[in-house]
Formats: C-alpha cells, structure tokens, sequence
C-alpha cells in the first residue's frame, strides 16, 4: 500500500462500508474517520460509545468485565464474589495477568474465582441467602482476607435481589468492608460502564474509610490510578517514581490493597495513566479532597521524558532534579534498545484495535522505534478519548470505533500493515491471514510494557513479532499470484 | 437537568463536565462570575449553552452542581 492520503483513506472507509444495507451503513460510517490535526473536537466527526448494531462481530465487553475484570479483580486482599450464575467468573478468571505480590488463597486472591454459583431454585427463591452464607464460609476459609466486593452478574439484577442490604448486615458481623457493585452485564453498551459504576462504588463504599484517622504524610506522596500491573506493568511505573524521590501511597489497582485505597484521600497528586476506566475517582477526589490529577504517558522513552518532567513540575527542585538524574540514568540503556531495534522496525506499519488507553498511549512508543501507527481504534472509548488520541496520531490515518470483524478484515487486506496489535479474538483470525499480531490487551504473555524497564521488552517483543521468519513460510490467500516475493524471502 | 463538574484546567480556563454522557469541554463564557453571584448562562467550546442557578462564588474548583440544557448539541 502506498502513502495513505486523505482522499484515499475516506475512498477506503466507503468501499469498506459498500456491504452494509442502508440504515446499517449510515450507523457505522459514523464510527470511521480519517484523522485530521485541525479538528479539535471528535464529536463532530465519530460517534463512540453507542449500542453496536446487531447482526455484527463486536468486540467489546459488558459491566462486568469493566468492574470486576478491570477495576476491582487486581485488587490483591479483597475477594471479588461472582455474584450469580459460574460462567462469568469462570471463563473471566485469570485473563488479565494481573500480577500481585503475595500468597495466592492466603493474603492475596486476584487468581482465584469465587462465585456463588446460581441454580434454578436461586432465581426462583433468590440468592441473597446464598449469598449470606457464601460471605461466612469466605470468611472461614480465608479469614486474611481485608474485604469483600459482590460483582453482580446479569441475573442478580433481573431478579431484583438486594444484595446492599446482605453486605451491610454481613460487614457488621464480620466487620471488614464489604462492597456491592451493580454491575450487571446487561447495563450500558460496553464494559466502559463497568468502569463507572466500579468507580462509584469505590466512592460510596471504600474512599472515605479512613478520611479520620492519623496518616504519616509527606510532601512527596502520590497515587499511581489506572495501573493493572499486567504482566508488572506497574511496578516497571513505581521504581521509576521512586528512584525520582516520590512516594508512592497506592497502586490503583493492580497489586494494590484495600489499605492504600482507603490511604489514597491523602496523597498530593494523583498520576493517571488510564484515564478510560479511572478518570471518574479521580475527579472525585479532586472535588471532595482537592487533589489535582494528572494523566500520564509511560510507553517510550520519549514520552516517559515528557511524563517524568510533567509530574516532577508538580514538586520542588528536589524532584525536579531527581526526575533528570533518572533520565540520564535510563538515557544509554534505551539509547542501546533504540540502536538494537530501530534498524529492524525502521518504516514499520502498525494497525491498533484495543481498549482504554493503548491506541493512543502506545503511539509514541511505537514511533521512537522507528514505525508508523496508521490506523487506531477503541473498543469502548467515549469521545474525551477521541479528543486525546486525535492529537497523537498523524494526519490522514483511519480512526475506527467499535470496529466489526468484517471492517477490520477489510482495512488490513487494504492497507497491508506490518504489524496488528489487538486482542485475543481477533488473533486467530489475522494469524491465518499472515500478518503479524500482537495480543496487547495483556501484551501476549509477556511485559511489563510500561516505563524504561519495560520499552526494552516491548522492543524486543515487536521485532519478536514483525521479523519472525514464520510470515515468509505462508502467503496469505490474496497473494497467492504474487509467488516472486514468497520465493524471495524463502531463499534468503 | 444534569449534574455536572466545574473545574479549572491547568491555563486556568474553566472546564465544563458532564460525567454521564462523558462531555468535557472548556467553558468559553459564564454569565455571572462575581464573588456573591457565580453561573447563569455557560456557553461552552462546543457550543452548548447550560444554565446552573446562580450561587455565591464557590470557595474552590471543582464544583458539582445542577445544570439545565439550553441549547447546543446533545
């Protein structure tokens, strides 16, 4: 494919969206844009965060998979009950590679599924008894447990069980925090209302806890909010603060505990970095506690620079100091990874299709190896998110929201990219269509992507994937004809 | 009737947020902004026009409060 123009682009989205009958085509033509640096405001070329059509491959999630998946599930001393029928937790559980610090079914249960397992007779007599007794036996089993939250699943809703009403009474019994979220599946279009509502029940069941009592606090105390610590994401984020002299107070929330939430009132700044499922509890607290909140970028070197420097304005000279002593620090060892992989990923194309934060957040990282972000899109992204990633992409680059499986497929045949990073269900398919992939819903197994530590593995893991010698062993069915490069890249 | 968030961005301009429907843009006007008299009319980047019932100026940023929609896109 040649350079992507923006006369091209639009001809592309078109001819992608020829297939649809009418009223389907009008609905998803405003999903798909073509990036443009002059428009400030996403609204007024992309919807986002509506109802995807039915009859279409989606890909997102529901409010349970917002709350407990990604908010709550990382949460290492709190046990997430599936509240309701086995499947949700079942087939959720352990997706994410939330990794925490401690001893799995003792101190810590992100990787265990606690589910109360609904039966007939639950839906017909309701399940709040059930429940009661699975909040005992819970509390037998793993008294060093700090908490508990019931993630509603969709039959709790529809039945109209009060499970607020079984954690009041049960918190007081065993008195520890119990949290009943409302995160039925069937709420709102995606999991992004999951993030919401998770949110709010952190403010309504967990923030204020200890808004009374004495806290040694320094002037250098931060939270990290919208780390998941996949694949130890946020501990590759929290070295880097800590060597620049902050301290940081909680891990929102992977490997985070129920303490440091409850501890979180008291920092002095909070640092964003996935403002999708997060932004909510922080304004919150900006509100209720006047901490001001930031959002920050840690894939790449450059933009960590830009990050590291933007957080340490926030401070005094001491950690303005620290933030560039740890870049010089860290400045040969990318310098050696930049030197290593850029030759290999130099002029490289890259298609993102994921959630949250990484279309956008990732595209730096991306160009200071060399390659090119041509097209990005988000599964439940709103049009804040737009607003963002607009800025960061280039001009005349396709911008696709809630992509269906048929356009995406379309976009790639079309524009043939060296590399596609999305999520586990469009993997299979893109394999089989041989072009390279990349799992970056929870980095394919590996990571941690984030800060210095974790560009190294992220370097590594893209020319890992762009320059394995197995896409020259199969051509894609469209390329059948064109047998002159296959032979050429066999025999070399 | 919404409940919406005032806050001030880092320039110091005000920001108008509506958590339900995910709106944020900057506020480009407010009727009143006087210490005993705060809101009125906003009109906003977008160019959505709310009204809040006019307050004493809060103390501090950020604010909820109740907005109506006036005019403008959603």
């Amino acid at each position: 494919m040649t350079e992507l123009t923006r006369e091209s682009a639009q001809a592309l989205i078109e001819e992608v969206l020829e297939v649809y009958p009418e009223k389907a085509k009008k609905d998803r033509a405003k999903h798909l844009m073509v990036n443009d640096k002059e428009i400030t405001q996403s609204k007024k070329c992309i919807t986002s965060n509506r109802k995807s059509l039915p009859g279409v491959m989606t890909q997102r999630g529901c409010a349970y998979a917002g709350s407990k998946g990604v908010v709550w599930g990382p949460i290492k001393d709190i046990i997430d009950i599936s509240h309701g029928p086995v499947g949700c937790g079942a087939y959720s559980r352990g997706g994410r590679r939330n990794y925490f610090a401690g001893t799995s079914g003792v101190d810590s249960f992100c990787d265990i599924n606690f589910t109360s397992d609904f039966q007939e007779k639950d839906i017909v007599f309701g399940g709040d008894k059930k429940l009661a007794k699975l909040i005992d036996e819970l509390e037998m089993l793993f008294p060093l447990s700090k908490g508990i939250s019931v993630q509603s699943e969709c039959p709790v809703g529809l039945i109209g069980d009060d499970i607020e009403a079984v954690a009041k009474k049960k918190a007081a019994e065993i008195g520890k925090t119990i949290v009943p979220v409302r995160c039925e599946g069937f709420r709102g279009v995606s999991q992004s209302l999951g993030h919401h509502i998770a949110n709010d029940a952190v403010r309504d069941w967990i923030i204020s806890n200890r808004d009374d009592q004495p806290f040694e606090s320094t002037p250098y105390d931060v939270a990290i909010l919208g780390d998941y610590n996949i694949g130890g994401d946020a501990w590759a984020s929290r070295i880097l603060l800590e060597e620049m002299g902050l301290r940081v107070v909680a891990q929102w929330s992977g490997d985070g505990t129920l303490t440091e939430m409850e501890n979180t009132p008291k920092v002095k700044l909070n640092l964003l970095h996935c403002y999708r499922s997060m932004n909510y509890i922080a304004r919150h607290m900006e509100e209720k506690y006047s901490i001001p909140w930031l959002e920050y970028n840690f894939f790449g070197p450059s933009k960590i620079v830009e990050s590291l420097r933007e957080i340490a304005s926030h401070f005094d000279e001491k950690i303005q100091e620290g933030a560039e002593r740890v870049i010089a620090k860290y400045k040969p060892a990318m310098d050696a990874v930049i030197a290593k992989y850029k030759p290999r990923l130099q002029g490289k194309k890259v298609m993102l299709y994921v959630g949250g934060l990484r279309p956008r957040h990732t595209v730096g990282a991306y160009e200071d190896l060399g390659m090119e972000v041509i097209g990005a899109g988000y599964e439940f992204a709103h049009n804040d998110d737009y607003d963002r990633t607009i800025k960061e992409m280039k001009d005349a680059t396709l911008i696709y929201d809630d992509v269906t499986g048929y356009e995406f497929e379309e976009f790639v045949r079309q524009l043939k990219p060296d590399l596609i990073g999305s999520g586990i269900k469009e993997k299979y398919a893109f394999h089989k269509m041989g072009v390279p992939f990349r799992q970056l819903h929870s980095w394919d197994y590996s990571g941690p992507y984030h800060g210095f530590d974790g560009f190294a593995v992220f370097a590594r893991d893209m020319d890992m994937t762009v320059n394995n010698p197995v896409w020259s062993m199969f051509k894609a069915p469209w390329n059948e004809a064109d047998k002159t490069e296959g032979d050429a890249l066999k025999a070399a | 009737m919404a409940n919406i968030m005032v806050r001030k961005n880092a320039a110091g301009g005000l920001v108008f947020y509506l958590p339900k429907r995910d709106i944020e843009d900057n506020i480009t006007s407010i009727e009143f902004d006087a210490p005993d008299k705060w809101g009125g009319e906003i009109k906003l980047a977008n160019g959505g026009v709310y009204y809040i019932e006019p307050i004493p100026a809060p103390a501090r940023l950020p604010i909820s409060v109740r907005a109506k929609r006036m005019d403008g896109v959603e």
